[in-house]
């Protein structure tokens, strides 16, 4: 049962390098693209089928964060950002279950031993996937925040001269600032590959029957784990644009 | 083969430690805030749409530290 904490590479374009859960993360992006287009095309006004569910999910997402900022001329500035977000990461999740993720590969020789290198791999298995959500999400909320309220008075956030007891705070803002993407890339990746990793575990222990109720939580985990950073993205969007107090 | 304590059987068990160790913190903070949550609602009905929202996203942060040490556990064990 080989495991491997870095995402192993299949391919190259040019001299950049392809691993597996890039290659889904594309079929992911690819797929949501064409559901959008066939949803979006000769939209009508009571809507049926297909632009009815993508209407049902949007109308869902739409309250939920506006049940955190409260102000709906807001949140539609901030809507498409937080649920692509969500969209992307609950999706890559899901398909990371499908039958044949993990499993179908290339059997390569690796430091003398045989080893089975996977096509496919959940896309936030991958760290450098959640860093890179993590970064545009955290870098997203400071230009919202620069945008709402200003550039001056963003910067008095986190520089703010007034008593030295506000400098070490503002100081400390900047540093959570990073803490922040840390803890958002760790949170999804630890979450999923674990997953990934226990799944492997108990098709390994007991093949038929006893993975089915993990199937269910790793199901449930990676539709919390989208609704989290979704949440969390969007509470600290509304920390950054509100007024210092 | 070498007799005694071996690097690999200190990497076992350090993997199994850190995890080990590493979630007892966690699990008493999320038995807190749900517990906490849970009176909240029961105290107010009304409010539980809100309270549910903060308190999902409590858990969210205390389950992180968890991961956090899941991840230390797993860097051990296979890198």
């Amino acid at each position: 049962m080989e495991i491997s904490l870095a995402a192993e590479k299949i391919g190259h374009i040019g001299s950049f390098p392809i691993t597996n859960s890039m290659l889904l993360s594309w079929i992911v992006s690819i797929l949501l693209i064409i559901f959008v287009m066939i949803a979006t095309k000769k939209m009508k006004l009571v809507p049926t089928g297909i632009q009815n569910f993508f209407e049902t999910i949007v109308e869902v997402l739409f309250n939920t964060a506006d049940g955190v900022i409260e102000n709906r001329n807001e949140t539609k500035k901030y809507f498409p950002l937080v649920a692509t977000i969500f969209l992307f990461v609950v999706c890559n999740n899901w398909l990371g279950l499908v039958p044949g993720v993990g499993s179908i590969g290339i059997n390569e020789v690796k430091e003398g031993h045989n080893v089975l290198v996977p096509i496919f791999r959940g896309g936030n298995a991958d760290l450098n996937t959640t860093l890179a959500l993590a970064i545009t999400a955290v870098i997203s909320v400071q230009v919202f925040g620069i945008a709402a309220i200003g550039t001056i008075k963003y910067a008095k956030k986190f520089f703010n001269f007034s008593n030295p007891i506000n400098f070490f705070v503002g100081f400390l803002e900047i540093i959570s600032e990073f803490s922040k993407m840390i803890s958002f890339s760790f949170r999804l990746f630890g979450n999923i590959f674990a997953g990934e990793i226990l799944l492997m575990v108990i098709a390994f222990l007991v093949p038929y029957i006893a993975p089915l109720p993990f199937f269910f939580l790793e199901l449930f985990v990676g539709l919390v784990q989208g609704l989290v950073f979704m949440m969390l993205t969007l509470v600290f969007i509304k920390g950054a644009t509100s007024e210092a107090h | 083969m070498e007799t005694g304590i071996t690097p690999e059987a200190i990497k076992m068990i350090a993997a199994a430690a850190t995890i080990a160790i590493g979630g007892l913190g966690p699990a008493i903070a999320i038995g807190m805030i749900g517990s906490r949550g849970l009176e909240a609602i029961g105290r107010n009905p009304e409010a539980a749409g809100k309270v549910q929202t903060s308190m999902v996203l409590g858990l969210a942060f205390a389950e992180a530290i968890a991961i956090y040490a899941l991840v230390i556990a797993l860097i051990v064990k296979f890198v």
